[in-house]
């Protein structure tokens, strides 16, 4: 290790119109070195990446490339100082070929024209340097490839830019166990060559295998910062940074869980295999596994988006077959959809015809825009007076809430039909630690009322936080059921299908 | 700027001062014509005025519901020349055939425009393409009917709506059927735009589709609505202007485009979410205006294309203006 | 990221990737099945093909160049305009003097150039929708040729006349051009980097820039590209009438007509797929549906009806496979 690091950010500030995401945030890294940055979803860990990425502008602060102070305007610029980031979200256009991608907007050029010839054999080389057990061709669509080697084609894409440092957002996320040893082999060759690499995650025992220096960020600020890999325990109480007792409110007691409200007996549509399960009122159910197991096309089949195609299903001990949406909410099930400004939100309306808008669409048609059978203007504005939604007035349109606002706005539209099976997905993504706590706090509330609460999730601690059970999916399968107590490693190997990882 | 930081009374304060520019934009050109042309303070004048620019504002306001539910009609103008060209056909001079005829031809636009929503929602053919496509069709079986010329002519029954003015009332001396037309039905319009259930959900459409087939709107029905209603008003159009004008191969032409301009002058946003009646009715109000002050300054028809061209591409780069200004 | 279906991994047979081919051979066998029931033989000679491509010559260059724009994720409403008043002034500039067809030529394209370049900067940096950003441009372009013609205007020379009724043996020099411009438009796509960048800009704008790509400047020059062409296919059209006039570029529905035709081509409506071959496949269809018309003897107003309805068939026949949402 040299003594000025690659990169090293000092006093980072940045804000966002509704929230402050980023406050005197300082961090390094040198070459040959990993520094796990850790913190929960919502953090602050994407924006900081963002600003050294030339993607955002910092509010205050200053980045340094090798101890000269840098002002990036466009990522452009940060690329060409030796800055390439994996983002979570794939940068890759699928209707191209693989070495297309690699070569994005700097292609091999001979005689003033593109040459394929080259661009196809260094992204071979390239490629053979870590794909050898999974062989990806260069002239391959990427829209043709499995995630896994998408995500290898990212990463060869940052070693392919000769990158002094590589960021890596989440980079397992969409990984099996395999493909997770191929990497971190490949992260491993990339440090003894002298990379800099920020990993970002919140998986222990990634920080744990991985890691030289650890970096906890919680709520746009540094709460801990090790040059050593320190016991994973400590790690998840700074990320948390408080506890867990009073974040999560108390799970149900056996006597709060009632009847069966939804069973479904050998469930199955292209995406899911074998599906049997039951949702009882009163009780939270937790949704864990890996990007792709088939969570969310469980929750679209039984919301009636994307049927089963076999398989029965109860409700009520009544069978049900619902084929869209509609049937399912007039059956009494609603959902929250995971990515809510896609889904969910109608940004241009007010906050109350956000809120009123599937009752209005279950009353006459040319009813009046006031009121209907299942809520009325003064109904509507007593539910969100009752989630605490924060707008200067309910005639606000609704891109002018934050996050947390939107999301409980969202509760209100459904609370308007009282569902019987409420379906929350990712419920508290992208939203900020106070608003986390009311929004579990509100499930709670809602299976106390004797609501059958579903609820998908990626993040581990709040499944175990929140949930009452657990149900982990696997490739489109249920691979096992806990309850509350078990650990986040139980999860993990049932997730990822393996035996013997340790947190 | 924090939202929540924000008191009810700036709030409060900001409405107030959001009065649509449209009837700002709308007064404004009425004086300059006033001025320019001191005949057209009377009634006669401003009645005109009205009576021509009836046709529009209606056709404008049933545009307005396929451009709130995210689409776009431009089958409109077609549908008026058919209305037109098919009523003359088959009037044949019989001044009692009006009474089926009106109806008959308000079934033909329900399902011209069934026909446009089941294309454009079940179908997947962005609605652009889908109407103009029915575009050159009906303008295709109007030529068919007519043999490539128009034979006969309305009857006066028929030409009531575009042509009768009511005489003799105290005040304005003179009221033409043609505006108690223009504000029976725009009050109707303005009602289901704005007081129905449905016009929220029209709204929920065209502001996010995935997100309103998640929330248990029925986006299909309500799409197919929109364009029903489109051709329906497209129909009422071309009975008010074949009673003014009387009949011609390209009566409707360009009329689409006229509407579009209007709903976006009247500030509705396109590719959905958001539009009002009333103001898409004023903005018809004001490209009529500026049409007579084209005429009033001795600028040939043609200028008036350049004129729409430049205020569409205006009037939607100010939008996204001040949209970017206000933040996001 | 939610967990999203994964992908099916390794190639498989993709219906979208195949399908211009497949219609266009659906086409021509109608067409043969049709001439042998109606036991009309002499339409299938050689020379009855190159009449066919023929007849859509004025399509076919237009819809090069839509292709451009269309790739880039953006759409030109304008062509049809632009062409009336490419031909105008061809014919105007030229007024029946050979001398001045050069200076015609240029004005054309300069013409062509300016009205893209405008097209381009509306839509990238005022950022208005293309859609309405073309159709504005068209309105405008049509005010101001009508505002100056109602008529056939001025005359093409007789040398100029060769661009459309010249010949090399049996085939139309104007049949060269358009598979010259197609093989030039093929090239720029697959062997320059700006012919990359128009895909990537199509294909995802933000991984684009993210890039490095000036996503704006390649979308412009799209644009540059699609009313060049345009320009060009009005000076083909005021040789082959001999003179312009202010309505033929709104009579061929050249805009609506280029458009379809790029989209049975096998082009992606929201950018970032297809190709010029599929475009070219797309007017031969097109041409191979005139000729079915005109065996089976088909009235022209009818034709007109049946060809509205044929261009929203054929592209529900794509939209209807596509999960995107349309406007």
């Amino acid at each position: 290790m040299t003594d000025v690091p690659t990169i090293e950010m000092r006093g980072i500030s940045k804000s966002f119109p509704a929230v402050k995401a980023l406050q005197g945030v300082s961090f390094t890294c040198s070459k040959g070195e990993v520094h796990a940055l850790c913190g929960e979803n919502g953090a602050g860990k994407s924006t900081l990446i963002k600003i050294l990425s030339g993607v955002y502008r910092p509010d205050g602060g200053e980045v340094l490339i090798d101890g000269q102070e840098q002002h990036f305007r466009h990522p452009q610029e940060a690329l060409l100082a030796g800055i390439s980031v994996i983002y979570q979200e794939f940068s890759l256009l699928p209707e191209r070929t693989v070495a297309q991608n690699l070569f994005l907007g700097r292609e091999p050029m001979k005689r003033g024209l593109i040459d394929n010839r080259a661009m196809v054999m260094e992204t071979r080389r390239v490629l053979g340097l870590f794909c050898v057990r999974h062989h990806i061709e260069p002239e391959t669509l990427v829209a043709d490839l499995d995630v896994a080697s998408q995500q290898m084609v990212e990463i060869a894409k940052a070693i392919s830019l000769n990158a002094k440092v590589i960021v890596m957002d989440e980079p397992t996320a969409a990984l099996n166990e395999a493909e997770c040893e191929v990497l971190f082999s490949l992260v491993d060759q990339l440090r003894a060559s002298g990379t800099a690499i920020v990993y970002i995650t919140h998986r222990m025992r990634e920080v744990t295998r991985l890691a030289n220096r650890v970096t906890v960020i919680k709520d746009g600020e540094v709460t801990a910062s090790f040059d050593h890999v320190p016991a994973p325990d400590v790690v998840v109480r700074a990320m948390v940074g408080r506890d867990i007792s009073e974040y999560y409110p108390e799970p149900a007691t056996p006597a709060e869980i009632g009847p069966v409200v939804l069973a479904v007996s050998s469930g199955s549509n292209s995406a899911l295999r074998d599906i049997s399960l039951e949702l009882r009122s009163g009780e939270i159910v937790g949704f864990a596994g890996l990007q792709g197991a088939g969570r969310t096309p469980l929750a679209m089949a039984l919301f009636g988006a994307a049927p089963f195609t076999a398989g029965t299903m109860t409700l009520d001990g009544q069978s049900v077959h619902l084929t869209s949406p509609r049937d399912a909410i007039r059956a009494g099930i609603g959902m929250l959809p995971g990515d809510r400004k896609a889904q969910a939100l109608f940004l241009m309306q007010s906050v109350r015809d956000n809120g009123m808008l599937t009752a209005r669409s279950f009353a006459n048609a040319f009813g009046g825009k006031d009121g209907n059978r299942f809520v009325d203007l003064n109904g509507m504005n007593a539910l969100l007076d009752q989630m605490k939604v924060r707008a200067p007035s309910y005639e606000q349109e609704m891109r002018f809430l934050s996050g947390g606002n939107q999301q409980k706005a969202i509760v209100a539209r459904w609370l308007a039909l009282k569902p019987k099976v409420l379906i929350f997905i990712e419920p508290t993504r992208g939203i900020d630690v106070d608003a986390k706590a009311s929004i579990y706090h509100l499930m709670r509330d809602l299976a106390r009322a004797g609501t059958a609460v579903m609820m998908v999730s990626s993040d581990l601690p709040e499944i175990l936080g929140a949930s009452d059970r657990i149900v982990v999916m696997r490739e489109g399968r249920i691979a096992g059921q806990f309850d509350r107590s078990a650990s986040e490693a139980e999860l993990m190997m049932a997730a990822t299908g393996e035996t013997g990882v340790a947190a | 700027m924090s939202a929540q930081s924000l008191p009810h009374i700036a709030a409060t304060q900001r409405r107030l001062f959001k009065i649509n520019p449209v009837y700002l934009l709308v007064v404004a050109l009425i004086l300059a014509i006033v001025v320019m042309n001191p005949a057209f303070g009377e009634p006669t004048g401003y009645m005109n005025y009205l009576k021509r620019v009836t046709a529009l504002a209606i056709l404008s306001g049933g545009a307005l519901y396929v451009i709130v539910s995210g689409g776009f009609d431009l089958s409109v103008g077609s549908m008026m020349t058919l209305t037109v060209i098919g009523s003359s056909m088959l009037a044949s001079n019989d001044p009692n055939s009006t009474y089926w005829i009106i109806p008959l031809m308000l079934g033909m636009g329900l399902i011209v425009g069934l026909i446009n929503g089941l294309v454009v929602s079940y179908l997947k053919v962005p609605s652009l393409i889908a109407t103009l496509g029915m575009m050159i069709t009906l303008n295709g079986v109007a030529f068919m009917w007519s043999g490539g010329a128009p034979r006969g002519y309305l009857p006066d029954t028929f030409r009531f709506f575009g042509r009768y003015n009511i005489t003799d009332i105290p005040v304005i001396s003179l009221l033409p059927v043609a505006v108690i037309c223009l504000v029976v039905f725009g009050v109707i319009l303005w009602w289901g735009m704005h007081r129905t259930n449905f016009g929220r959900m029209l709204h929920a459409v065209g502001d996010n589709q995935q997100a309103a087939r998640l929330a248990g709107v029925p986006v299909e029905r309500v799409r197919i609505s929109a364009f029903v209603i489109s051709s329906l008003t497209a129909v009422l159009a071309g009975v008010i202007l074949g009673g003014r004008a009387g009949v011609s191969v390209n009566i409707g032409s360009g009329f689409e485009l006229q509407a579009i301009t209007a709903a976006v002058i009247g500030g509705a946003q396109l590719l959905g979410g958001r539009g009002s009646v009333p103001a898409t009715i004023a903005g018809a109000l004001a490209l009529e205006a500026i049409f007579t002050l084209l005429n009033l300054l001795g600028l040939a028809q043609p200028v008036r294309l350049v004129v729409q061209g430049l205020i569409l591409i205006g009037a939607v780069a100010f939008a996204t203006y001040q949209r970017k200004r206000a933040g996001r | 990221m939610t967990d999203t279906p994964l992908p099916a991994p390794g190639r498989r047979f993709r219906f979208e990737r195949h399908a211009s081919t497949i219609l266009l051979l659906a086409a021509v066998t109608i067409y043969i099945a049709l001439i042998v029931i109606m036991g009309q033989t002499r339409f299938l000679t050689l020379d009855n093909l190159v009449a066919i491509l023929g007849r859509s010559i004025t399509l076919g260059i237009t819809a090069i160049g839509q292709t451009f724009a269309i790739l880039v994720a953006s759409i030109d409403l304008s062509v049809a305009s632009l062409i009336s008043a490419a031909a105008v002034v061809t014919s105007v500039v030229m007024n029946g003097d050979p001398a001045m067809m050069l200076p015609a030529v240029l004005a054309v394209l300069a013409l062509g150039v300016v009205v893209g370049l405008v097209n381009g900067l509306v839509i990238t940096k005022l950022e208005v929708n293309p859609l309405i950003a073309t159709l504005g441009m068209s309105l405008i372009i049509q005010g101001v040729l009508s505002y100056y013609y109602n008529n056939f205007a001025g005359n093409v020379p007789v040398e100029f006349q060769i661009f459309a009724y010249g010949s090399v043996g049996i085939v139309p020099f104007s049949l060269v051009f358009m598979f010259v411009l197609a093989g030039c438009a093929w090239f720029v796509l697959r062997f320059t980097r700006f012919g990359s960048d128009v895909y990537s800009v199509g294909g995802n704008r933000d991984a684009a820039r993210l890039a490095g790509i000036k996503t704006d400047r390649v979308a412009i020059g799209a644009h540059m590209i699609c009313s060049l062409c345009a320009a060009i296919a009005g000076i083909y059209l005021a040789s082959r009438l001999r003179s312009g006039a202010p309505w033929i570029g709104a009579e061929g529905v050249y805009d609506l007509e280029s458009i379809a035709v790029v989209v049975i081509g096998g082009t992606v409506l929201a950018g970032g797929r297809g190709g010029i071959w599929g475009t070219i496949a797309g007017v031969i269809i097109f041409s191979l549906i005139d000729s079915i018309f005109n065996v089976a003897g088909v009235d022209a107003f009818v034709k007109q009806v049946l060809r509205g309805i044929i261009i929203v068939a054929a592209v529900a026949f794509y939209a209807a496979r596509s999960k995107r949402p349309v406007a």
